[in-house]
């Protein structure tokens, strides 16, 4: 439950600090960090309004996308507690649950009839549809790494197995799970999410639509995206048998990392040129193909 | 076949209507296409005016190697039939033409598309609205089109952008203007005192407050046949720099803002406040609305103010070097800049670029150098010239024109430092030369704005024509972006900055 709890909590506060990050970064003051918060709660009080174009696909969408993305967190376990639902190949299922999320938000764009909600669902679809392969070859890694195939036995197992290269592969993790983490929340350098222009857009285009409940839906759907991967990359590099204390504390600072480094990524670069994106999004898979190809080859010899 | 024009080589300048040779329209054809087939030779007006019950057509060329303007005319009687487009062997006349037609219902023969120009529905046919304009279709399975405006999400002006793409490819982009029209040539050819005049002309554009003002003013001058003391013409072109140094550095902000690089962004914006803050400080306005008048000035540069700009353009002039350097060196915006957008030299050629947009494909065009006006007539300019014709031309080419401009305008101040006598005062009752037409060009930051004006037989504006350069460059637009994704199409728009409100009119 710490875990749950802890993923939350940290939700909370990683949009504020990725923001009062920029801000600061350019010089500004910027607003507190439980500014976001506060505008959600906003959101909250009002109605939502709906398109007459639109129908029930476009109104289940965003409690679809956040349901799917807290049944992803019950997934994860923290230090050595398991997580809430555990079974072999569990993160299988947790690639495609959020992936079902992603879906309705896509056809639910679609079901506007805007021509920007169109390009923007079509970009989405093809830039997810690139990650996930990433993310599934990383989780393939772990296991054949383990030998073990949930997320809860893999991450209690990780450093025990006692192999020195354990660090090394951890930090390739830590890394992919950045560069995932900021595709699948459409952040830069594939996304702009402060940019107007609807041209440019990938995600902010498809939730044009949306507006008070729904739209704040969304956005605690997003920010709790960010905190389950940070969970995910708090678990590959701390080992799970440490003091729960220290462990709660470690998970709040590697979750400020996160939105810091964020957030200093989007200071000091421009966006990609979108026809540049699948090939940035490869990359990353290719990372982590090397990654499974290495470990492939020292447990062949370590059998031998 | 003889040429048979007026040749003038001030700016502005002011002749009698009748001086301007009058011709039937077959010579007024051949004439405008053998002398405009020459490269450096591009129309500043050509437009009709409605004398007694015939339409005289007068067409002004700015020609910029040999420094001068030629001036000629024909005569239509009014509703007669179609004549032939010279669209069709002078592109860049195409919208000339179009405004003509608008204004006056007169077919040119073979002109491909006489699209509305200043309104956005065919202002001829009465069921005509903006709501059923018929935009250019291409039919195909695979294209599909994208609508954008004429509400936008950012702040900018109305103006509605139909793409028809393929996938993410744009094939074509017709843009549809005149949600703003406004009537500005009718009302300043109302018979409206000159004060009012001088404030309308202040925010005909918004950002172009201080080229507007100073075309008007120097037209007025013109006409009135006077000339401004030197001081006044010195003071006029440190506002008119100061505000290309400001939108210039605005502009950098924005392209870094359009592909998310906040830091290019957020240092130019600070940049651009302290210069609109300098020029409040002079004239109690961040645009300079109410710097240039005619015949005089009620802000006179004194001492105080001198310093204060030497101070703040030295400030800021070291800074956004070193910005600029940091934005055009950095690999990931680079990237979204070079090769995107890319206007061809024959392109903008053919359409008759101006301003920014020529001078980024090699196109030695600019005003100041070719037909130099108020103090830049005593000075020497050298126009800043790129080939490539991308984004990346059109950002570098603010750049290296805001570092010339700060260096020029520290040799204005301490010219006007060393002149003692007292300015007089703006002159709003001038009286106007009867029978004349008189046109001025300046060289605002976007490019050149044309004033032209024709006065009756007691010395009254009888009309009154503005042109400003997004008139030509929107075309240039529509091309940049033909080939592109179209999500590269805000980051075109936007190097280009191009004035909607200006081609409303």
């Amino acid at each position: 439950m710490a875990g749950l709890v802890l993923v939350f909590i940290s939700a909370i506060f990683f949009p504020g600090l990725i923001l009062r990050t920029k801000s600061i970064t350019s010089g500004r003051k910027g607003p507190g960090v439980l500014q976001p918060l506060r505008d959600a709660v906003v959101l909250f009080r009002k109605g939502s309004v709906f398109s007459t174009t639109t129908g029930v696909i476009f109104q289940i969408a965003p409690v679809i996308s956040l349901a799917s993305v807290i049944c992803a967190i019950l997934l994860v376990p923290f230090g050595h507690q398991p997580a809430l639902i555990h079974f072999r190949g569990d993160f299988v299922f947790f690639a495609y649950l959020l992936a079902i999320g992603r879906f309705f938000l896509i056809i639910g764009a679609l079901d506007t009839g805007s021509s920007f909600e169109g390009m923007g669902a079509s970009r989405e679809a093809f830039f997810s549809m690139l990650i996930e392969p990433a993310f599934l070859i990383l989780m393939a890694t772990f296991s054949m790494f383990t030998g073990l195939v949930s997320f809860t036995d893999i991450f209690s197992h990780f450093f025990i197995t006692g192999d020195h290269y354990v660090l090394i592969f951890s930090i390739i993790g830590f890394y992919l799970f950045i560069q995932t983490a900021l595709i699948e929340n459409s952040r830069l350098p594939v996304d702009d999410p402060k940019t107007h222009l609807e041209l440019t857009m990938i995600h902010e285009v498809m939730i044009l639509d949306y507006s008070g409940f729904d739209k704040a839906l969304i956005h605690i759907a997003t920010w709790l995206k960010f905190a389950v991967y940070g969970s995910l990359m708090y678990n590959v590099i701390v080992p799970a048998e440490w003091n729960i204390y220290l462990q709660i504390i470690l998970f709040l600072t590697v979750q400020s990392l996160f939105a810091i480094i964020v957030g200093l990524l989007e200071s000091f670069r421009a966006r990609n040129k979108m026809n540049k994106n699948p090939k940035f999004i490869l990359t990353v898979s290719a990372i982590a193909i090397l990654a499974f190809t290495v470990i492939l080859i020292l447990n062949l010899n370590l059998n031998l | 076949m003889s040429i048979q024009c007026k040749e003038i080589s001030a700016n502005p300048f002011t002749i009698s209507l009748g001086s301007i040779p009058l011709m039937d329209y077959n010579s007024f054809y051949s004439q405008t296409v053998q002398m405009m087939k020459d490269e450096p030779v591009h129309c500043v007006a050509y437009y009709g005016v409605e004398v007694n019950d015939d339409l005289q057509l007068i067409c002004c060329l700015a020609d910029d190697n040999n420094h001068n303007f030629r001036i000629y005319s024909t005569m239509l009687p009014v509703g007669s039939n179609p004549v032939p487009s010279i669209s069709m062997e002078i592109p860049q006349l195409q919208v000339y033409e179009r405004e003509i037609h608008e204004n006056f219902g007169l077919f040119f023969d073979g002109h491909p598309w006489l699209k509305p120009v200043r309104y956005p529905h065919d202002r001829a046919d009465r069921d005509s609205a903006m709501d059923n304009y018929p935009f250019y279709v291409i039919e195909g399975e695979e294209l599909h089109e994208v609508g954008v405006g004429p509400v936008h999400a950012g702040v900018i002006e109305p103006g509605h952008f139909r793409f028809i793409c393929n996938g993410e490819k744009v094939l074509h982009l017709e843009i549809q203007l005149g949600y703003q029209h406004r009537g500005v040539e009718r009302i300043l050819s109302a018979g409206l005192n000159g004060m009012k005049r001088s404030v309308i002309c202040d925010n005909i554009v918004g950002d172009t407050s201080v080229g507007y003002a100073l075309a008007h003013a120097q037209l007025i001058e013109s006409l009135a046949g006077i000339q401004s003391e030197a001081a006044i013409q010195i003071e006029r072109c440190i506002g008119l720099e100061l505000e290309r140094i400001a939108v210039h550095i605005g502009d950098t902000a924005a392209l870094c803002g359009d592909v998310a690089y906040q830091l290019g962004q957020v240092v130019c914006e600070a940049l651009r406040t302290e210069i609109i803050n300098t020029t409040q400080f002079w004239c109690g306005n961040r645009f300079g609305k109410g710097l240039v008048r005619p015949g005089g000035t009620n802000y006179t540069l004194d001492e105080k103010v001198a310093v204060k700009i030497l101070r703040v353009l030295e400030d800021v002039g070291k800074r956004f070097a070193a910005i600029s350097d940091r934005i055009y060196t950095l690999p990931s915006v680079v990237a979204r800049f070079e090769d995107i957008g890319t206007v061809t030299r024959r392109q903008a050629l053919s359409i008759g670029a101006v301003g920014m947009a020529a001078r980024t494909c090699g196109i030695r065009r600019d005003v100041r150098w070719s037909h130099p006006f108020q103090t830049y007539r005593e000075r020497s300019f050298e126009p800043e010239l790129i080939e490539t014709g991308d984004v990346l031309a059109r950002g570098l080419l603010r750049a290296r024109e805001v570092s010339d401009s700060i260096a020029f305008i520290t040799g204005l101040v301490n010219d006007r430092r060393g002149i003692r006598d007292r300015v007089s005062g703006p002159d709003y009752n001038l009286s106007l030369m009867p029978g004349s037409f008189a046109l001025s060009l300046v060289e605002g930051w976007r490019g050149e704005i044309c004033h032209s004006a024709v006065t009756d037989r007691d010395g009254n504006l009888i009309h009154y024509k503005i042109k400003d350069p997004s008139f030509h460059n929107w075309m240039a637009l529509a091309l940049a972006v033909r080939e592109q994704e179209i999500s590269d199409f805000p980051v075109c728009n936007k190097s280009f900055n191009l004035s909607y409100c200006g081609n409303d009119l």
